[in-house]
């Protein structure tokens, strides 16, 4: 993308200035090379969330923005109900509240070393991955419902999770606002056998050592510490949360004009926030997100299983979990007035800064930890929200390095079994399904997340905490 | 969309799934026909490697033939989370010759 499409305003933040449809500017958090790495789309694309009605402030793109579907990847944008704002399920993305989670283990990096192999085994056997993979839950119409208003509370009262993991989940485990009724029957049928399980693509299990403290009173707070180990996972909402998606984004595309909205581009479908098919998708997401929070709690509790195994005495106490396709109801300060906006993050998190109220107390006084992954075969990172990241992008951060190459391109680059051999030549045990899915999956084929964390860092978003290099993965 | 997720050629059309959509609209149509194809993929578990579609007016009917997903043959490398509406288009390149295109997400 060229840089001379935007308005310099320092090294990692650029601005379009509104014309045309534009009601707001767009603005790009990310350093010159980011921006040129980026493709065009990206331009395009955040211009036209721009146009939408009711966004307030800007329509933003976080340091690893790639296009997506209407919204880039990376993308933040935030409405106001009460000035005919709109969601949107492009906003929000196919995998509603996929997210990361991180458990802290206490092990050093030598006890993981030398079960490594077998460790690594017993994970892959008990947490189900990858496509045809059921989970060992199924849930029946009247399970699912209380799956879908309970989240990880619904997941801890069926035994799966501890109580204390639900103060290091946002909202507490479980989203207010859950409309069962909304989530169609199609939904509740693709995810009847699917609790429990990672699913594939990008969706990992990661036993991380901590290589790197950036800041060290942060990760003393966090339980961080250099060559201790932690265990971290990335999935979402499966196969109920991706047909609510499929479904609204139909529903709005094709309803989009009735509601007098002039779609720049179909794939932006979206509805006033207060019309009917808005507050449906409203509800059908946050119960998606209920969802995927008690997914996570459920293969959290797998993981805990297994490291009992092997540690007796390894509680695995949960340091947090955060989603990153989301659309949230939060107060935000808008040209010193509070304002109740309905922010969507698409491939981007939520970055609370020290002192905000949702915080646990422990965590209150560094900041909500940003668990951003990297590749398999490179390096993760902890952040902690910025003071600074409430006034940039409404407390928002990057989530991750985002592709540089295609599937089909990396496909031709990499065979599976040349990059499970490479990693395991240093040191990394990898366990997959699909020796494919491996090969499109391979390091090279995304760019380089210190890159964006750095730019994230730098643009005030949030700040560097630890920095972790994987030692085994399993991927779908 | 198959091919995106294992080799077309290790699919056996062994099982019959009938699935009718409608659209006003062709691509809509194409992508409704795309999504039932993912919603059945996803919850009988199978792959589907041939397909019969006649096309009348804005009714699809259409018939797609496979097998459930035999992890250690077909290998699948992503799951189809769903049809989008990007890059969707169905033309008449040439008489008798269509093009029917959109981006999945896995």
């Amino acid at each position: 993308m060229d840089v001379k499409l935007f308005d310099r305003i320092s090294n990692t933040e650029w601005h379009v200035a509104p014309t045309g449809a534009m009601r707001v500017p767009a603005v790009i958090f990310a350093t010159e090379g980011l921006i040129g790495d980026m493709d065009d789309k990206v331009f395009q694309q955040i211009t036209n969330v721009a146009t939408l009605p009711g966004i307030v402030r800007a329509a933003y793109a976080m340091p690893d923005a790639h296009w997506g579907y209407g919204f880039p990847i990376g993308g933040v944008a935030a409405f106001d109900a009460n000035a005919g704002g709109v969601i949107s399920a492009g906003g929000v993305g196919f995998d509603i509240s996929c997210g990361v989670r991180t458990h802290l283990t206490g092990l050093p990096r030598q006890y993981i070393e030398e079960r490594q192999n077998d460790l690594a085994s017993a994970l892959y056997r008990q947490v189900p991955v990858g496509v045809g993979a059921e989970g060992k839950i199924a849930l029946d119409d009247q399970e699912m419902t209380a799956m879908l208003t309970g989240g990880a509370a619904w997941a801890l009262g069926r035994g799966w999770g501890r109580a204390h993991d639900l103060e290091r989940i946002e909202e507490r485990g479980r989203c207010e606002g859950a409309d069962p009724a909304a989530v169609s029957d199609h939904a509740r049928k693709r995810q009847r056998r699917e609790m429990g399980t990672l699913g594939s693509g990008n969706h990992y299990l990661e036993v991380q050592e901590v290589v790197e403290i950036c800041d060290e009173p942060a990760a003393n707070a966090f339980g961080l510490k250099q060559g201790e180990c932690v265990v971290t996972i990335h999935c979402g909402s499966r196969g109920l949360g991706h047909q609510i998606g499929t479904e609204f984004l139909s529903e709005m595309a094709e309803t989009a004009e009735s509601h007098g909205i002039v779609l720049p581009d179909r794939e932006l479908a979206c509805a006033p926030i207060k019309s009917d098919v808005g507050q449906r998708y409203i509800g059908a997401m946050r119960a998606a997100t209920n969802c995927a929070l008690a997914n996570r709690e459920i293969i959290g509790h797998l993981a805990r299983q297994v490291f009992a195994q092997f540690f007796k005495h390894a509680e695995l106490p949960l340091l947090f979990d955060v989603s990153h396709n989301t659309c949230k109801l939060e107060e935000h300060d808008v040209d010193g007035t509070r304002k109740r906006l309905h922010v969507h993050r698409k491939g981007a998190t939520r970055a609370f800064g020290p002192g905000h109220p949702s915080l646990p107390d422990a965590l209150r006084p560094w900041g909500q930890p940003v668990l951003i992954g990297g590749s398999m075969g490179t390096q993760s990172f902890i952040l902690a929200g910025a003071s600074t990241s409430e006034a940039r992008a409404f407390s928002s951060a990057c989530h991750g390095a985002g592709r540089q190459m295609s599937r089909h391109q990396a496909l031709k680059t990499w065979m599976g079994r040349q990059v499970i051999d490479e990693l395991r030549a240093r040191g990394i045990v990898v366990r997959s399904p699909s020796s494919r899915g491996i090969a499109e999956e391979a390091p090279g084929a995304y760019k380089d997340v210190r890159a964006v964390v750095d730019a994230a860092e730098m643009a005030g978003l949030a700040k560097k905490v630890a920095r972790l290099q994987p030692m085994i993965c399993i991927k779908g | 969309m198959t091919a995106v997720i294992t080799d077309l050629n290790r699919v056996r059309p062994s099982q019959a799934v009938a699935i009718e959509c409608e659209a006003h609209e062709l691509d809509l149509l194409f992508y409704k026909w795309l999504n039932a194809l993912v919603f059945e993929m996803a919850t009988r578990c199978m792959l589907f490697g041939a397909f019969e579609v006649s096309i009348d007016g804005t009714r699809l009917k259409g018939l797609a033939r496979g097998e459930k997903v035999d992890r250690a043959r077909h290998a699948p490398a992503v799951e189809v989370k769903g049809a989008t509406l990007t890059e969707l288009k169905v033309e008449e390149q040439k008489p008798g010759c269509w093009l029917a295109q959109c981006i999945v997400d896995v």
